[in-house]
């Protein structure tokens, strides 16, 4: 089974190519310490050559990426930073996918009333762009970034609770999860062995373009200047940063922002690969195509 | 029709309701917010003395229902730092907010509408593969980069538009086309999957078998029954660009709603942020009232009144 399984995931590009990217900014953000040429705080580097400004030094052979506008290091900056922005999305969605998890369940398998008030809720957020949902939790914390890690994971609960409220109210009709009602399943033991397992695989797809949108909106609200403060290695911070001085020194933008687009593409397409893998209509045609050949 | 708009307006109330539930134990959270007001070397009679005036000595429940009531009033508070009533501060800036998310919507729909299509009707072909790559690169873009390559690119380079502000007609373009590209990649998507559906419904061979011109069938028959996922993603595509129009509004110095509520957020001027973030809402459940409405005209079998 877990053979075949990933059989299908290896035959769809997408996913291979997302799951081999993301492998790839994993290792680089655990092992950054030992990778980074240089102290990504270190100011006024020596010039690559003789004679230039420490700071503002285009791509070189001694800096890869060039340096910054305090001469620090852009590449050792960006791999310093990789954990930051990694974290930032592991943590916020942690946060939304059990926040938003609890309170759907609670709806979809509750119904009545307590449905009405949380879906009401939850509908009032969701009729909130995501980003500014999260500037007034940061308004109301102040800005750091952990407390962008907490806004983000407060601005995708919604979507976990709209998802796995969905989800309960159809396997709340199911013919075996009433026969286990029926012969006396409590609660604990209906949303643990009947609703859990068949939720599970959604929000793994859920989580995985989350994370993909939670390191969007952090890099982006750090960009804003709400999130990490200087000197942190923070992508969306280094790319505001440079924003002052992109006519002279693109690099110290671009770096960081391509560093985004990468991992940010890397959770997409691994997200899109596990929705065509998970989804029940592609896994029956799936089966069709094993059963002809 | 005009049941249908009550009921929708009145299932508004509940989520503003909550809404503002929601706002107020957030900036409750944010600490005593008698700290904002009072001067720094306030002693603590003088402390007490505003506490007492604004009420902030009452209970929870009771401060709520007093906010709630100046709220329906149209009275938020004054700002701090402007040292006047932040409601209109926040209207005179929803024009310039609007004004950028109408052109925007229109830039994504003038790229989405002919990319998704022209992708779905030339499934596998180069053309497919380019609509496909662009739109999956675009969605992990941050919007911040798409602005400052776009300045670098027509500012600062060409010398074409100008690099930000909103004094000449044309210093739209460049915030309007960041925003736009951003919504189109969503969009242009949507419109290919639901266009390859709706290209496989026996109506499309009937319409073919009539002798139809191919571009008839596609626009006439495929396009419209296409066009209903599409604009259920547009509604919510609204609430997206209205957010990523803070950023954008930031990067081109544009002056609307966002910019404020972001300066007002990096204060904590917490009377205009509460106002910025009630206007957005209002504006999102407007869009999405009007995208219920666009059903209506796309979709002949759905009835409201039967719902």
């Amino acid at each position: 089974m877990f053979r075949r399984t990933l059989r299908a995931f290896g035959s769809q590009p997408q996913g291979v190519i997302g799951l081999g990217l993301l492998l790839v900014w994993l290792i680089l953000a655990l092992s950054a310490t030992q990778l980074v040429p240089y102290d990504p705080l270190e100011q006024g580097l020596p010039p690559a050559r003789a004679g230039d400004s420490p700071v503002r030094q285009a791509p070189s052979s001694l800096y890869w990426f060039g340096t910054d506008e305090l001469g620090r290091d852009v590449l050792s900056r960006v791999l310093a930073g990789a954990h930051i922005s990694l974290a930032l999305g592991f943590i916020s969605v942690s946060i939304g996918l059990v926040a938003g998890s609890t309170l759907g369940l609670v709806a979809g398998f509750y119904g009545g009333w307590v449905d009405g008030i949380v879906m009401r809720a939850m509908d009032a957020l969701l009729a909130f762009p995501g980003i500014l949902l999260a500037l007034v939790v940061i308004a109301a914390l102040g800005t750091s970034i952990q407390n962008v890690m907490i806004a983000v994971g407060i601005a995708i609960v919604p979507q976990y609770a709209r998802l796995v409220r969905s989800l309960c109210l159809t396997i709340r009709e199911l013919a075996y999860v009433e026969a286990a009602h029926v012969v006396g399943s409590g609660p604990v033991r209906l949303i643990f062995r009947h609703f859990l397992p068949n939720i599970v695989p959604p929000l793994i797809v859920l989580s995985t373009l989350q994370i993909g949108q939670a390191i969007i909106y952090g890099s982006a609200l750090s960009f804003l200047g709400m999130g990490a403060q200087p000197p942190t290695p923070e992508w969306g911070l280094i790319a505001a940063k440079g924003r002052d001085f992109f006519r002279k020194a693109w690099w110290i933008s671009t770096f960081p922002s391509l560093a985004i687009l990468s991992v940010v593409l890397s959770f997409n397409l691994l997200g899109d690969g596990l929705r065509s893998l998970l989804d029940p209509r592609m896994r029956m045609v799936r089966a069709a195509d094993q059963r002809n050949s | 029709m005009t049941t249908y708009l009550a009921s929708r307006l009145l299932q508004m109330v509940p989520s503003l309701f909550l809404l503002t539930v929601v706002l107020f134990a957030l900036m409750r959270l944010g600490g005593d917010p008698v700290m904002h007001l009072a001067h720094p070397e306030a002693s603590p009679e003088e402390i007490a003395e505003i506490r007492a005036a604004y009420g902030f000595d009452r209970p929870l429940p009771e401060q709520y229902l007093k906010q709630l009531r100046m709220m329906l009033r149209g009275d938020f508070g004054e700002s701090f730092r402007f040292r006047s009533p932040a409601l209109p501060l926040v209207l005179e800036k929803l024009p310039a907010t609007m004004e950028l998310a109408a052109v925007s919507m229109l830039v994504a729909l003038l790229i989405a509408i002919p990319a998704g299509l022209l992708s779905a009707i030339f499934q596998n072909s180069p053309l497919d593969l380019g609509v496909t790559t662009t739109s999956t690169l675009g969605r992990a873009m941050p919007n911040f980069w798409i602005g400052i390559m776009l300045i670098l690119l027509f500012a600062v380079h060409l010398g074409w538009l100008p690099v930000s502000g909103r004094l000449e007609t044309t210093s739209i373009i460049l915030p309007a086309l960041t925003l736009g590209t951003s919504v189109a990649t969503s969009l242009a998507r949507i419109l290919r999957s639901s266009m390859l559906e709706v290209i496989r419904q026996e109506y499309m061979t009937t319409a073919k078998a009539k002798g139809l011109h191919q571009w008839a069938v596609v626009l006439g028959h495929g396009l419209r029954n296409a066009l209903i996922p599409f604009i259920t993603v547009f509604g919510l595509q609204m609430a997206w660009l209205l957010g990523g129009s803070v950023i954008v509004e930031e990067v081109f110095a544009w002056p609307g709603m966002g910019r404020l509520l972001l300066n007002s957020v990096k204060v904590r001027d917490l009377s205009v942020v509460m106002a910025g973030v009630c206007m957005f809402a209002l504006v999102v459940m407007g869009t999405n009232l009007l995208v219920d409405f666009l059903y209506t005209a796309l979709d002949p079998r759905i009835r409201y009144s039967s719902s």
